[in-house]
């Protein structure tokens, strides 16, 4: 069935969005990130123009990210003080972000430069979490069980400004989490994406958060990002679309609400080891991108009138 | 608006007297149709056909030499810029490019027979009929080396796109008199007005042509979300994300629902 876009100004299959939709829903309910850093491809892959795709897969993020979080909600999994101190760090760097990216347009290379960024940080997240979660999960398999890693003592609990973090188990310094926040909000304004790739990692390995309630934290995190980012579009691009929203929104909450059920049956590590390799697979695909001789060097861009 | 409207109608209608009077001396002229003059771009939109179809007014008798017909059907121009990737450093980027002046978003031309047999060259200078006449490009070539390439690289990107097209030979025409044409509109079409031209030609020569316009304009829904977006794009971001958080929540207290 065969639908037109009112913004994009294409005609697409709209099982195919549906499908799209479905998919990235379901990853995000299950692993807890916002599919940002998927959704984006697969619309260009698909012929939706570059910009659209961008502002619609961010509005696409607030439902499956709200519908996520009610399910994770339910379970008590989510640390809303941390999501908020998160978010406060977020929208700071978010606002140097939209800056430093602006000036990048300016000279011309924005394109490579997200893709680079993208290869950069999907890469070696990708490999860290995977190293990381493997040797967990041989350690396990070894042992015979979990091996539980103690409250490690670090620099992090030397910082003032000490915050109980209940819903995490966690009493630290309010510092170590704005940072977070603030790192995850510039590098998600430059690579259009909500971050919750970037996050959840940073919140495992940085704050020492249980994985129990990173999942549910991020997502309330990324639903007011992603949220900004859409009005944001909205008003200073037009570039949001409706009509392809609603299809993509339609697919994903439905998805998402399955992945968040398949994500509690699975361990902890095997989700590691999974949203490892789906990270590392979506960044050795744009670095490919960039190494291989593509089929046509031309391409054609309108320039809208004034 | 109506204002407006009125003297839209008023310069087409002092058009076609002029184009009219015109032909009034040339032995041959053209009566032709439309299928359309309108297409409305609904959600269900996925590309149109029009349907060109007219009869060759005469006098006097059929003149000497075969009768050729050319219908060329012409988008909505803008200025694009075409870009070449190199391999700088191990990795493909965006390196030279070239800004044309004014290509059309949609161009068919078809034709009775081969265009380099029927339409001369000064004919085509004068009318500007193949698609490399039609865009426009000018002081290129100072702003890359080997420019004509980025102009061909365009012709050819976005031929593939379905949106330049040459049909020879699919302009039927019986008895040097009676011709049809069938023109495609694919599905990524741009809201504007769309040119028509009927060339009629003999021995290589444009000996009358005619020109319509077909109006495609976004319809329903698609128009009502286009505009709000245009027009309030504050709250059509919020309304987006209301949309967002509702469908979310719909679909956690069905799911919830269901298990219960």
């Amino acid at each position: 069935m065969q639908i037109y876009l009112p913004i994009a100004e294409v005609s697409v299959d709209a099982f195919l969005i549906l499908g799209i939709g479905g998919v990235v829903g379901f990853l995000s309910g299950m692993f807890g990130v916002g599919g940002g850093f998927l959704i984006t491809p697969l619309l260009f892959f698909i012929g939706v123009p570059p910009a659209v795709a961008v502002a619609t897969g961010a509005n696409q993020v607030v439902a499956s990210s709200v519908s996520g979080v009610l399910a994770q909600l339910k379970r008590k999994a989510v640390d809303f003080r941390m999501g908020i101190v998160l978010f406060a760090g977020g929208m700071a760097g978010s606002a140097v972000g939209i800056w430093v990216f602006a000036w990048m347009k300016a000279l011309g290379q924005i394109d490579l430069f997200v893709q680079l960024s993208y290869v950069l940080f999907l890469g070696l997240i990708g490999l860290m979490m995977l190293q990381e979660s493997l040797r967990a999960l041989l350690r396990s398999g070894k042992a015979g069980g979990a091996v539980r890693r103690g409250h490690t003592h670090s620099w992090v609990h030397g910082l003032p400004f000490k915050m109980k973090f209940r819903a995490s188990g966690l009493y630290i310094s309010v510092i170590p989490p704005l940072l977070v926040g603030a790192v995850v909000g510039f590098l998600a304004a430059i690579m259009g994406v909500g971050g919750g790739f970037i996050m959840v990692p940073a919140m495992i390995y940085l704050l020492g958060m249980p994985t129990k309630v990173v999942i549910g934290t991020s997502l309330f995190q990324i639903i007011f990002v992603s949220a900004f980012t859409t009005v944001m579009h909205a008003v200073t691009s037009q570039s949001v679309d409706m009509m392809l929203a609603l299809l993509l929104i339609f697919g994903g909450v439905i998805g998402a609400q399955i992945g968040a059920r398949v994500g509690v049956r699975l361990r902890a590590e095997q989700l590691r080891v999974l949203l490892s390799l789906l990270v590392l697979a979506v960044s050795l695909r744009i670095a490919a991108d960039l190494l291989l001789r593509p089929d046509e060097l031309y391409s054609v861009t309108a320039v809208s009138l004034p | 608006m109506t204002a407006r409207l009125f003297i839209a109608l008023a310069v087409s209608l002092g058009l076609l007297a002029a184009t009219a009077h015109a032909q009034e001396a040339a032995p041959e002229a053209i009566v032709a149709g439309l299928s359309q003059s309108r297409v409305s771009i609904t959600a269900n939109f996925d590309g149109s056909e029009i349907l060109v179809y007219g009869a060759v007014k005469r006098e006097t008798p059929i003149p000497e030499g075969k009768l050729e017909v050319i219908v060329t059907v012409e988008g909505p121009s803008a200025p694009v810029v075409v870009r070449r990737k190199d391999r700088v450093a191990g990795i493909w980027i965006n390196d030279a490019a070239v800004t044309v002046d004014s290509a059309p978003s949609f161009y068919s031309v078809v034709t009775t027979g081969p265009i380099d047999k029927i339409l001369s060259h000064t004919e085509n200078l004068r009318h500007s009929i193949t698609i490399d006449r039609v865009i426009r490009a000018v002081g290129i070539a100072s702003e890359a080396e080997n420019s004509p390439t980025f102009i061909e690289a365009l012709e050819r990107v976005r031929g593939d796109e379905g949106r330049y097209r040459l049909s020879e030979g699919k302009v039927q025409l019986t008895d040097a008199t009676l011709f049809r044409a069938d023109v495609a509109l694919p599905a990524n079409l741009t809201e504007g007005g769309y040119k028509v031209r009927i060339f009629l030609l003999r021995g290589g020569k444009i000996v009358a042509s005619q020109e319509r316009l077909i109006g495609v304009r976004k319809e329903g829904l698609e128009r009502a979300i286009f505009n709000l977006a245009q027009d309030r794009p504050l709250i059509y971001g919020l309304l987006s994300l209301l949309l967002a958080a509702v469908s979310g929540w719909a679909a956690s207290a069905a799911f919830r629902f269901i298990r219960t």
